[in-house]
């Protein structure tokens, strides 16, 4: 047992909670486009993200939760955006915001870990490939040579891959000795894996240097990335992963945070880009979505069909891109989840190789192997 | 010697300065399975559960009666100061709750740093993570390092069903995977409900999902949607008295401790269940205790632990011939966990030269100060911990932290490692010297290269920092 007294005395320490810290990964690409994904890791529920409040069950079905959408942003006669989503209601206004609905992967059972295994690596079933669907974008983009940086302390498998990558993640300490540096520069000299991963830090450490000062919390977390972004020698691509979407209970109070840290994120992303972020596209999507009806902790379990978001100045957006099918129980994926309609891979097929002038033929059989389906209702990206 | 080093630093937790080197390296891993003590002395200090939970209880109780006045109150000053109250009552109970947090992390680092069973406390470490839960929010910050002193300590050298019931039955799993609040439809109080049209009573699949998913079968282990909602439905009734929120308060008797696992019969759905085609009758807590009980015994789960052990230690590729005669020699004793760590030390697979595992952050933080002769864990480490992405029982997902080297190896990874090596070497330098310590850490094993870098550096504390991220050190 602990003595009261003793717990006081020890007070300043380990203020910093046991939250994890979001992750940044970013790479360089030989392109002015600017390309964000945002990783919404834990299954976000796509029913409260973009509510289906013209659906004639969607009431009944969802109880309570339907309130949860009263006063979001109406998108149409038929979808509503949440409400706590007040810069991106305001982008959708401005015809930046982009929404598509029933959407997944090609998987479709209901664990997290294989869930973004398929989401991250675009494969046809988990592990199957074993680089991740960003890596071989840029690829692509370069046709030769591409360089990747990642600011994380891991790398997120969407990145992972043959194209050179590097992880960063931000530091509070002294600066180590330049003594130390070169002296672990030459020890590393035979370890291959160290050697690189050595050399990729001490490029990085120059940069990060200077945009470091961003403080903390999710709008630090969009200035950081647009930071990178902005600088002329810096990253093309980044990916964000957001944790905590995993709501089995009390997903109201929950998903309201989470979708303000968001939205802010957004907002700082775009006040930090400027003139930038008319080149710019952030998709926003998650492994899978949830059952429909609430279960009985006030949250929801894990389901198939959910929604992504298409956010900034190249995209065509002010619309919801959806072929919806339906809230009643015989409309539901084995009798509980919403049903996807539309292939998330096709979705990026599509969004990248306009954004990017890349061929869609050439993107789906490199990049999404996996993708099904043909046309998206027309153009996604402005030209 | 080789071998000696190996088990110093593949099987235990890193070699110290002066381990005894006239020990036979099989001999001695095996002493430990034997000799384990569940509770050594540093346990002594850890806060009492009682206690921890009537903490919690008395919080929110008395969070649920200040809600109650402001409801009450009408003028806007008196509302005000109820909510500075408030607001000051929640962040020192917040703050207490890490320092518990803290203390509990503190005695693990403080066992693996003494132990004279590193690798029984390796496989402690090991079977936590492998029954994750994370330090999240006021109640599991208090409660999350208690599953492995309480449920996973006694039970590592016992049978895998034991420690699975026991794991599943304790307070903190039951809380992290909402088992705690999930009530049967049909049940005494979930009919009550469905009356009322209380969408807020019912099932929660959470565990009973985690418990197929990652704790027996493994994701590809052969079972369906509905058997995950079969389990759940047995699991209902099993909650921990005292802290749960909503309808299911009221029902726990006068004699339940706060904190303790409780089986709620009015909670439980009745009927007999059927779990992988498998039939159980009806019946209250022993329904899903004979259905964890047959989960153990699945081939899919001998499968899915011996490749997870293998993987720890014999790489992140496990040899398919370990992992099959780990599963075989599960099978055969009905999984007996020393069973399986013997098929380990008699695996040639184990013993190869050549590092085979990338350490994670927490394997390299204690052996570094294994290596450096710290008895005590500076608190500020698991702070250190958390920048290299593991902080102790904190993983974020029921899955637990990876084992594998792309999870933790990378630039940043390296970066972060050589700036705490230079402070962890900072505060050691004047004890130790590292040209001295890298061959009794390493013998054969240390390259040459290595040791030359170590003995150009230009100040101790700098050939102590390169030791501590040398490629030696950076694996097992």
């Amino acid at each position: 047992m602990i003595d009261r007294r003793e717990l006081l005395k020890r007070g300043g320490i380990g203020a910093a909670g046991v939250m994890l810290a979001p992750q940044i990964a970013l790479a360089q690409a030989p392109t002015d486009r600017r390309f964000i994904f945002v990783i919404l890791r834990g299954a976000a529920d796509g029913l409260e993200l973009v509510a289906p409040t013209g659906d004639p069950s969607f009431a009944s079905v969802r109880g309570s939760f339907a309130g949860h959408s009263e006063g979001g942003t109406r998108l149409n006669d038929f979808f509503t955006l949440h409400p706590s989503f007040t810069e991106i209601g305001n982008l959708y206004g401005q015809r930046q915001a982009l929404f598509a609905h029933a959407v997944a992967s090609a998987y479709r059972r209901r664990s997290h870990f294989d869930g973004q295994n398929v989401l991250e690596t675009a494969g046809p079933q988990p592990y199957r490939l074993n680089d991740g669907w960003m890596n071989r974008l840029i690829a692509m983009l370069s046709g030769s040579q591409a360089e990747a940086i990642a600011l994380s302390s891991t790398m997120p498998m969407v990145l992972r891959g043959s194209a050179e990558a590097s992880s960063y993640a931000p530091s509070r300490l002294p600066d180590p000795q330049p003594g130390l540096l070169r002296r672990v520069t030459m020890m590393y000299e035979d370890d291959e894996m160290l050697h690189a991963d050595w050399a990729q830090a001490l490029e990085t450490e120059e940069m990060a240097d200077e945009i470091m000062d961003a403080g903390r919390g999710q709008a630090a977390l969009g200035e950081l990335a647009a930071g990178f972004l902005s600088d002329p020698d810096g990253a093309r691509i980044a990916a964000i992963e957001l944790d905590g979407w995993d709501t089995h209970a009390n997903q109201g109070g929950r998903l309201r945070r989470g979708f303000s840290a968001l939205d802010s994120m957004i907002g700082a992303i775009r006040s930090g880009l400027g003139s930038i972020w008319d080149d710019t596209l952030i998709i926003v999507a998650t492994e899978f979505g949830r059952t429909v009806a609430p279960n009985g902790t006030a949250g929801t379990d894990h389901g198939t069909g959910s929604a992504a978001m298409m956010l900034g100045g190249a995209v065509r957006g002010g619309r919801v891109v959806a072929d919806w099918p339906g809230l009643r129980t015989s409309d539901l994926y084995e009798g509980r989840d919403l049903r996807p309609t539309m292939s998330i891979d096709q979705l990026f097929t599509a969004a990248l190789s306009e954004h990017f002038s890349l061929d869609p033929v050439e993107v789906r059989r490199s990049v999404f192997p996996a993708a099904s389906g043909t046309t998206i209702g027309g153009r996604l990206i402005q030209s | 010697m080789t071998r000696l080093v190996i088990a110093q630093n593949r099987f235990g937790l890193g070699a110290t300065a002066n381990y005894d080197r006239s020990i036979d390296p099989a001999a001695w891993l095996r002493r430990q399975i034997d000799s384990f003590d569940p509770a050594p002395p540093e346990t002594a200090n850890l806060p009492d559960r009682a206690i921890l939970a009537n903490e919690l209880a008395d919080y929110f109780a008395s969070r649920g009666r200040n809600r109650q006045r402001r409801g009450a109150d009408d003028g806007e000053n008196a509302n005000a100061s109820t909510n500075d109250a408030a607001r000051m009552a929640r962040r020192s109970f917040g703050r207490a709750g890490r320092q518990h947090y803290l203390n509990m992390v503190d005695t693990r680092a403080r066992i693996a740093l003494s132990s004279p069973a590193p690798f029984a406390e390796r496989l402690v470490h090991f079977w936590a993570n492998h029954f994750a839960v994370s330090a999240d929010g006021f109640a599991l910050v208090r409660l999350a390092g208690l599953l492995e002193f309480e449920a996973i300590r006694p039970h590592v050298m016992g049978r895998f069903a034991d420690m699975l019931v026991a794991v599943e039955q304790h307070p903190t799993m039951l809380l992290y995977l909402n088992q705690a609040r999930s009530i049967g439809p049909n049940s005494t109080l979930g009919a009550r409900g469905n009356r009322r049209q209380d969408r807020q009573r019912g099932l929660n699949e959470n565990l009973a999902r985690e418990v197929m998913e990652l704790h027996t079968l493994g994701v590809n282990g052969g079972y369906s949607q509905a058997d995950v909602t079969e389990l759940a439905r047995a699991l209902t009734g099993w909650t921990v008295a005292g802290l749960t929120r909503g309808p299911a308060r009221r029902i726990f008797p006068a004699s339940a401790q706060p904190g303790d696992f409780h089986f709620a019969p009015q909670l439980h759905e009745p009927g007999a269940r059927t779990v992988l085609g498998e039939r159980y009758a009806a019946g209250g807590i022993g329904q899903a205790q004979s259905i964890l009980q047959d989960l153990a015994r699945q081939p899919a789960t001998a499968r899915h632990l011996a490749t997870k052990l293998a993987r720890h230690f014999a790489g992140d590729e496990p040899p398919v011939s370990l992992v099959d005669r780990l599963a075989d020699a599960y099978r055969d004793t009905d999984g007996d966990l020393p069973t399986l760590y013997r098929v380990l030390i008699d695996a040639p697979e184990c013993w190869i030269e050549a590092p085979v595992k990338f350490k994670t952050p927490w394997e390299w933080v204690i052996s570094s100060f294994r290596a450096l002769g710290a008895r005590r864990f500076d608190r500020r480490m698991n702070a250190i911990l958390r920048q290299l992405g593991q902080p102790v029982w904190a993983p974020g997902s029921p899955a637990g932290y990876d084992d594998i080297a792309a999870s933790w190896s990378g630039s940043s990874a390296l970066t972060s490692r050589v700036e705490f090596a230079q402070r962890i070497a900072d505060i050691s330098r004047d004890n130790v010297d590292a040209r001295q310590l890298a061959p009794r850490l390493f013998g054969d094993l240390l390259s040459e290269r290595t040791a030359r870098t170590i003995a150009s550096a230009e100040s101790a504390g700098q050939g102590l920092a390169l030791l501590l991220v040398s490629p030696e050190f950076l694996r097992r």
